[in-house]
């Protein structure tokens, strides 16, 4: 079919030929496919009859899209991924010392986290600056803290969680209706909400002790569903579907963000701005962020991190090493879900609202998507594959030029998910084990050395 | 000889409704390697696994240094001091040969890492060449050299190995049991040993049983089991090398 390549090598024309051949056998199919869901698009008018409209110009483009595209993988492409295998192949695998800049990057990222605001802040303005440290900064760094919660259950203990959006959602709620209720501050509620969805962590937890792989992701998936249901259902404490509004903001040492005359503005002169809270919330969750780093790293080097990984490599073998795998798991579930609760209730603090819409399945699959794109149980992965997926999300929604090529009807975030499909797709292809494949030992006699992710095939024999 | 380690009476167990082991007696005294030898499917490997409490015996009673073990969950059986070369290996593919030992060696908490690595490295030297490779991609024969040596680093009182020969060149077959001799010899390990290589086993082994159908149906020194006419004719004839 269209996707086998044959092995021997071409010559240039039979190479165009074959292209041109297998771009026209590409672009039938895509109209085949896409003939009754693009070409045509059905509405209804006032009368409920349903009118049927004609898009040849954009099946146009998709057919072209898919035969162009066709075309350049067979022709450049392939060639290129086979010549880069066999450079690989051929290349004598040796040592290479590390750059001073590849060796401090780390260090790098995170002076450039800590001056991005105010850099932005004297590029932009104030005000200019709400949209990047907002959206670019604080949710990109919201799903980093997320990803890497969910990095000690399935990147490191290796317990396939598709629910993990539930402790988000608990730590969401808890700083939402604790705060409301009974006006209990948000550095009271942070640690609480961290302790609450810990404590629903092993909730899930005990039932799900026995199983492993699918039955487990199926069971996790199912705690996620449960809980957004009683959010909704609940409607006395939670108000259901409406959410609960007006939640108190974080305040700076008892500092508010308002226009009070003890406010944040008003205390150090400053003009009134919302820019302030923005960017003190910028540095609260990279703060978060940092703790569940240090946390993470801290743990991988002591008895029960090492035990996690020994759970994901073989449980059997675990348990006959004196391993109990049982609170193994519980640490597993309770840690990784304490900071999920910690960025819920960040999340709660920051948008003022919350409500059941915030914390639906896609949350989860995101999450777990940035996980695995980053490769399992490598925080500087994770943290790119997060930037990726979310940066791209909001960038998404800054191309509003591309309105001139596809009409004014066109919002490019909705095809955010076909992009992040598409993306982990390539990202698959390419980097089966992710953007940073290795992952560093935990144990030595004398030198650092990582381990290769070109050392994938894991036979046993 | 000396006092006993390990004493199995009466071992029933069931998976499900399948009888694997149908009233087993076996004894390992301390300093002793004993080995289990009989056909595929006679429940060795059952033996073995009821041993560290998956599955657990539905009847009779496993005593090790004393202790009644048989409703024990496996963790605690394993801090016991029983360590096991599982069957299969069960290596930590993702981890380096380091990690593997030193996940060994939790029971203790590291106390004795450096000086148990040194003295595993000295005993399976290509361990130690391979110190910082993955797991996952050792030869079978390193692999096995790894899940002994891991086992070790527990400072075991009872080391139980299921069929460390499995799949390997009679060459590495021959320099694993001579490891197992010679830890055996010089530092009185009791090694409890599944094997289907008979030969090799009953060559190593001060005392062995043999086990068909989920029952010993014979026991004695290795020297009187490689002579007796039955157990050649059913395990040795043809198959040692």
């Amino acid at each position: 079919m269209a996707n086998t390549v044959l092995d021997t090598p071409a010559t240039e024309g039979s190479l165009v030929g074959k292209a041109i051949k297998e771009a026209l056998f590409t672009g039938v199919m895509t109209l085949g496919l896409f003939l009754l869901y693009i070409g045509f698009r059905t509405d209804q008018d006032i009368s409920n009859t349903p009118i049927v409209y004609g898009r040849p110009g954009l099946l146009a483009i998709f057919v072209a899209i898919a035969a162009v595209g066709r075309f350049l993988m067979v022709v450049f492409v392939q060639p290129l991924l086979k010549a880069r295998k066999e450079a690989k192949a051929a290349a004598v695998v040796q040592d290479r010392e590390a750059t001073f800049f590849k060796k401090h990057i780390l260090k790098f990222a995170l002076v450039a986290l800590i001056f991005y605001p105010p850099v932005i802040v004297s590029l932009y303005g104030f005000q200019g600056s709400l949209k990047f440290v907002d959206n670019f900064g604080i949710q990109i760094l919201i799903y980093v803290m997320l990803a890497w919660g969910l990095n000690i259950v399935v990147g490191l203990a290796g317990l396939l969680d598709l629910g993990y959006v539930a402790f988000y959602a608990v730590g969401a709620y808890s700083y939402a209706l604790l705060s409301s209720y009974y006006g209990l501050s948000f550095w009271v509620l942070l640690p609480i909400s961290g302790i609450l969805a810990a404590f629903w962590g092993m909730i899930l937890g005990f039932p799900v002790l026995r199983l492993r792989g699918d039955y487990l992701a199926i069971v996790t998936l199912a705690f996620g569903e449960i809980i957004r249901l009683v959010l909704i259902n609940w409607t006395d404490v939670t108000k259901g579907t409406f959410g609960v509004s007006s939640i108190p903001k974080a305040t700076l040492f008892g500092i508010p963000f308002d226009a009070s005359p003890n406010g944040f503005a008003k205390m150090f002169g400053l003009p009134m701005s919302s820019a302030y809270y923005k960017i003190f919330l910028f540095y609260l969750i990279l703060v978060l962020c940092l703790i569940t780093a240090y946390v993470t790293i801290r743990l991988r080097r002591m008895p029960v991190g090492r035990a996690w990984e020994a759970l994901r490599e073989d449980e059997i073998a675990c348990r006959s090493l004196g391993i109990n795998t049982v609170t193994t798991k519980l640490t597993a579930f309770s840690i990784g879900a304490m900071f999920g609760g910690f960025a819920g209730s960040f999340f709660a603090a920051r948008q003022g609202f919350v409500s059941p819409e915030s914390f639906v399945f896609m949350e989860s699959a995101v999450i777990l998507a940035i996980v695995v794109l980053g490769g399992m149980g490598s925080l500087t992965g994770i943290a790119v594959a997060a930037i990726v997926m979310t940066g791209g999300t909001e960038l998404l929604r800054e191309m509003e030029f591309l309105k001139h090529f596809f009409g004014p009807d066109f919002t490019p975030e909705l095809y955010r998910m076909l992009l992040f499909g598409l993306a982990m797709v390539v990202v698959m292809i390419l980097k089966p084990r992710g953007f940073v494949g290795s992952r560093e030992p935990s144990a030595f006699l004398r030198e650092k050395k990582a381990v290769s992710g070109s050392f994938t095939k894991e036979g046993h024999g | 000889m000396s006092e006993t380690l390990l004493k199995v009476e009466g071992v029933e167990t069931y998976y499900g409704n399948i009888r694997a082991l149908g009233g087993v007696d076996v004894e390992v005294k301390k300093g002793e390697i004993v080995s289990l030898i009989g056909a595929n499917g006679a429940g060795k490997s059952t033996l073995m696994m009821t041993i560290c409490g998956a599955p657990q015996a539905r009847s009779g009673s496993i005593i090790f240094d004393g202790t009644d073990i048989t409703r024990m969950p496996t963790h605690l059986i394993a801090r016991m001091r029983i360590a096991q070369s599982p069957e299969g290996r069960r290596i930590f593919g993702r981890m380096t040969v380091l990690e593997n030992l030193q996940m060994g060696a939790g029971l203790d908490n590291l106390k004795y890492f450096k000086e148990d690595v040194e003295r595993i490295f000295e005993m399976f030297p290509r361990l130690k060449e391979r110190q910082s490779q993955r797991g996952g991609t050792l030869s079978g024969g390193e692999q096995q050299m790894l899940s002994i040596g891991r086992a070790l680093m527990a400072r075991p009182k009872l080391l139980l190995l299921d069929e460390p020969s499995l799949g390997l060149a009679p060459l590495i077959v021959k320099g694993i049991f001579e490891a197992i001799k010679k830890l055996n010899q010089e530092e009185g390990l009791t090694v409890f040993l599944v094997e289907q290589n008979a030969f090799a086993a009953l060559k190593l082994s001060d005392r062995a049983y043999v086990m068909v159908n989920g029952k010993v149906t014979m026991t004695g020194s290795g020297r009187e089991l490689l002579a007796n006419p039955e157990v050649r004719a059913a395990y040795l004839e043809g198959g040692h090398h």
